[in-house]
């Protein structure tokens, strides 16, 4: 195992980014998740790498968007404000079928809200923030050493499936230092774009056009079509989640990120009033792991499912689609950069077993 | 006796037609920058990037590489490809909607920022595509289907002359503006369109050619009164020129 270093979570977004081949970032600075620029304003020096301050948010996921087309690794972050501006450009990438990734240190809402952490973005990182038909992936680490871990591998899914996506963790995660331990990561092969802008040589390939606009009917549907064949294919093959004590459990709680760290106390917390609690962590919230839900849910020792979210009630949505009536399912929230308590939780699952 | 061609289509175009209007002068334009390519050798290692409005689709046009932009965004996608490919060519095509309205934070800072690309700015002082609103660039008194009384100065406020506004900034060091209403006015258009990409690839800094353009069908006019229209009425707001980088010379070096 290599040498763990303790770090902060943005910083290690950062590090991340440049060992999985990242060379181009493009941001614009915002609270809580800054740390990942001034980093980078550093590290891309010594990695011969690009970091551009962008004049707003908006310029900035447009030069991803024309740095993916070139046939880079790029990487922007910001925090849910900067995040809603950089709607146009995430569908205009889902669009032209671009590899981009994301990171979105998300803090109170709606408006300017606040700068303290949230998960009231949860809407908006799985349902899609700007027009069309469209899907990014979301990843959603719940420590900092799982932050390294999915960036890079948001890098690999990005490529694989040219398309974004993003990272979903909020200000704890970003503001918090944690044990971190890196890998050597594998070398890209940058050759492996040949519909990427580089330049051509007309005896090898007919020059290349990067778009998101059919004005066709036909076309646009096709465009469409392989879109969705495409999502199809990540539903099944990219679904990633946790279950902890889920076994003949009286009550499953569903919970990520920050808050999943919370609930997993809570575990211990129940047992010792001898109420057995499993906890569902949904990793990827897009694809959402439906069936890992269900197969918690979907025991006789169940009860019911309690989702614990930093938001108002959004991925609980998710939850009882995927439960589909099979048992009841409770919600537990708090907003504006609160936390739960063990206690609140705890008190929340008493009520609802009765004991 | 065999017959010797003399005139052909620039292998910088495509062979697909243009679908621009009669009397537009976007398919001159559009030629100017082709041909400048094709002379330079640099069509190969080009990547141009296409703005929305009538142009939206020049990328099915040019024969170099090409990607296709936001509304407005065509500076910051740009950057993003010179930042990647910084020894390739890169230019946008905007016109006065996309460029001087919805997308002025971007050409004021790709600007500001000296980013080496070159923009080839048409201004045509009007919304062609969306059929003929008022654009930054519409001038006082003007006609259009949001100024159906005519552009009030009270009202919709002045015109944004982008030339001389780009020019007070540091990072901009070639500003020129010409029209392509005569022979002579062309002939100059495509020096000034070799000289931005000459200045970009001496990595001297951001490169801009603004170009005084028709549009009759949403003017009104017959495509011969909408040329007489540029040099009478709009270059009296929008004069002819160098605005920066006059004491830059073309090098046979920079070749």
């Amino acid at each position: 195992m290599n040498k763990r270093v303790l770090m902060k979570g943005n910083e290690v977004i950062a590090e991340a980014a440049v060992r999985a081949g990242c060379r181009h970032y493009f941001g614009y600075p915002i609270t809580p998740q800054t740390e990942i620029m001034h980093y980078m304003a550093r590290r891309m020096v010594e990695a011969g790498g690009v970091m551009v301050q962008a004049e707003s948010e908006v310029a900035a996921i447009n030069m991803v968007y024309g740095a993916s087309a070139a046939g880079a690794r790029v990487l922007t972050t910001s925090s849910s404000p900067g995040i809603s501006l950089k709607q146009e450009g995430f569908s205009y990438i889902a669009g032209a079928e671009l590899p981009a990734v994301v990171v979105n240190i998300v803090r109170g809402g709606p408006g300017l809200g606040g700068i303290l952490p949230a998960q009231g973005d949860y809407f908006q990182a799985t349902k899609g923030g700007g027009h069309g038909d469209y899907r990014n992936i979301v990843l959603a680490p719940a420590s900092v050493q799982e932050l390294y871990e999915l960036t890079v591998e948001a890098f690999n899914l990005a490529d694989r499936y040219r398309m974004l996506t993003m990272i979903l963790g909020d200000g704890t995660l970003g503001q918090m230092m944690e044990p971190v331990a890196f890998r050597e990561e594998e070398p890209i092969d940058s050759s492996d774009k040949p519909w990427a802008v580089t330049g051509f040589k007309a005896a090898e390939r007919e020059h290349n056009t990067i778009q998101s606009i059919y004005i066709e009917a036909d076309d646009l549907e096709a465009l469409n079509n392989r879109l969705q064949d495409k999502y199809q294919i990540i539903r099944q093959q990219e679904v990633r989640s946790e279950q902890v004590n889920c076994e003949n459990a009286d009550v499953i709680v569903a919970a990520f990120g920050t808050c999943s760290r919370i609930c997993r106390n809570v575990i211990r917390d129940a047992a010792a009033l001898g109420i057995h609690v499993g906890l569902v962590r949904p990793i990827t919230l897009w694809p959402f792991p439906d069936a890992a839900v269900v197969s918690a849910a979907d025991q006789s020792s169940v009860q019911a499912v309690l989702t614990v979210e930093l938001n108002a009630g959004q991925m609980v949505e998710d939850v009882r689609l995927a439960v589909n009536g099979l048992k009841p399912v409770y919600f537990h929230g708090r907003t504006g950069g609160n936390m739960p308590t063990q206690k609140e939780i705890l008190d929340k699952i008493r009520s609802i077993v009765g004991r | 006796m065999m017959e010797e061609k003399v005139f052909t289509r620039t292998p910088g175009l495509t062979d697909k037609p243009f679908h621009y209007c009669p009397g537009c002068t976007h398919g001159i334009i559009h030629r100017l920058i082709a041909e400048t390519m094709c002379e330079m050798g640099i069509l190969e290692t080009s990547i141009g990037v296409s703005p929305v409005g009538c142009t939206y689709n020049n990328y099915e046009y040019f024969a170099c590489d090409m990607v296709q932009a936001a509304h407005g965004r065509a500076p910051a996608v740009a950057t993003g490809i010179k930042r990647v490919h910084p020894n390739h060519t890169v230019f946008t095509y905007q016109g006065d909607g996309d460029l001087a309205a919805i997308g002025t934070a971007e050409i004021v800072h790709a600007a500001a920022r000296g980013e080496k690309i070159s923009t080839f700015f048409v201004n045509n002082a009007i919304y062609g595509m969306t059929s003929g609103q008022m654009a930054p660039t519409t001038l006082i008194g003007q006609v259009t289907t949001t100024s159906p009384f005519g552009r009030s100065a009270d009202a919709q406020g002045y015109p944004i002359n982008v030339s001389e506004m780009l020019a007070t900034l540091q990072g901009a060091v070639y500003i020129e503006r010409v029209s392509v209403t005569g022979v002579k006015q062309i002939r100059q258009a495509k020096k000034a369109i070799r000289k931005a990409f000459y200045v970009q690839q001496a990595g001297l800094g951001f490169s801009m050619v603004e170009i005084l353009s028709t549009c009759p069908t949403n003017w009104g006019q017959d495509p011969v009164s909408a040329l007489q229209w540029v040099d009478e009425a709009m270059m009296k707001q929008y004069p002819l020129g160098v605005f920066r980088g006059s004491e830059i010379e073309v090098k046979p070096e920079w070749k």
